[in-house]
């Protein structure tokens, strides 16, 4: 059986450096186009989804 | 004079023995076709090829002649052969574990899984055709013993035919009717018409979905349709089987084209969205008319005067 954690927010990344985001592992980026790189990579990796929040904060969710 | 009447004796007791085999043969020969030819309606569900094939026929083959034994036992005034058919429930519920505990361990690797409720289904049906097998055997020996092994074949047709009609489902093109859809994405979020699907944070998956992305909605006929489409398990069977007919554009690492059926509360409408490798609508469509209506999901508000009620 294998076990993966779901329906959680496995990590944040964000463009908005002075908004704090805690709780979870948080990667800031420098603009957009370094915060799409970042949320493809860990969405790969992480075999999840990346949601937009529409604050500048993205988050990787497995379902 | 002796000698005489144990010959004639013993041309009966050949003769009786030819009669049981005969019938015994007629129900065996019946009751595996039978299983045979339910086989071949499973190709959708399960394709495990030619192994799985061969364990339920000879599955078929045991439950034939626990059948067909079971008239000429009884004819013989051996009435507790009938026991051995408590034998075979007990049997035929192994096959059921056995169906669901391997459709279970294969559904983690596979990139649409079927969900509890279709293996669930797809299990009982296996249980459940090998006791229709008993059923046809049985019809077919009782024939063959009472009238003629021709008669016999005659009746395990019939029961064949009766089982046919009578054990096959309803398909979701019968409770709803499905129909091609537009998507379009408001910011970040994906909508099939009005039905919100999910949120898509990266604009070359949302770029993917514009140009590959195909989407239907299910509108149910009436309230009976609308609880089935509510049920988790029978949209995860849809999804299953659309991505099984017509591919699916993703890998264990892209979990965004996970196909997703997702529900309007206020209509009961149901709206998919999926990335097939084969963009063919009328397939699609097809497909989606085409998926049983899981035993599990099927439920049906209109036959209960509270339900009628409230449909007004």
């Amino acid at each position: 059986m294998e076990i993966t954690i779901a329906k959680m927010i496995l990590a944040a990344v964000t463009t908005a450096g002075d908004r704090r985001v805690e709780g979870c592992p948080v990667f800031y980026a420098a603009d957009e186009a370094e915060a799409a790189e970042m949320c493809l990579v860990l969405s790969r990796v992480l075999e999840g989804v990346a949601h937009d929040m529409g604050n500048g904060v993205y988050i990787i969710v497995k379902h | 004079m002796r000698t005489r009447k144990t010959a004639k004796g013993l041309k009966g007791a050949e003769a009786g023995l030819n009669r049981d085999l005969a019938t015994i043969l007629t129900g065996v020969v019946l009751g595996t076709l039978a299983r045979y030819w339910m086989l071949r309606r499973d190709f959708r569900q399960y394709p495990s090829y030619p192994h799985a094939v061969v364990t339920h026929l000879a599955l078929g083959f045991v439950a034939a002649t626990l059948g067909a034994v079971a008239v000429p036992a009884i004819a013989a005034k051996e009435y507790t052969a009938v026991t051995f058919l408590a034998l075979a429930a007990t049997q035929f519920r192994d096959v059921r574990n056995m169906e669901r505990e391997m459709l279970v361990a294969i559904d983690q690797s596979s990139l649409v899984s079927r969900g509890p409720d279709f293996i669930e289904g797809i299990a009982r049906t296996f249980e459940a055709r090998n006791y229709l097998v008993v059923f046809v055997s049985l019809a077919a020996s009782l024939a063959a013993y009472a009238l003629s092994p021709p008669y016999g074949i005659l009746a395990g047709v019939l029961a064949m035919l009766l089982v046919h009609r009578f054990m096959r489902g309803k398909l979701i093109g019968d409770i709803a009717k499905v129909r091609p859809a537009e998507l379009h994405f408001e910011g970040a979020n994906l909508f099939v018409e009005d039905i919100h699907i999910m949120n898509l944070g990266l604009k070359e998956i949302r770029r993917v979905y514009e140009e590959k992305g195909r989407a239907v909605i299910l509108e149910p006929l009436d309230d009976n349709g609308r609880e089935i489409l509510a049920n988790v398990g029978q949209r995860q069977a849809i999804a299953h089987d659309v991505a099984a007919l017509l591919g699916i554009h993703r890998d264990v690492d892209t979990a965004e084209f996970t196909p997703l059926l997702r529900r309007k509360a206020e209509t009961g409408r149901v709206g998919m969205v999926i990335v097939p490798i084969e963009p063919d609508m009328e397939c699609l469509l097809a497909a989606v008319r085409n998926v049983p209506v899981l035993e599990s999901a099927f439920v049906r508000p209109l036959a209960a005067r509270a339900g009628r009620c409230a449909a007004d």
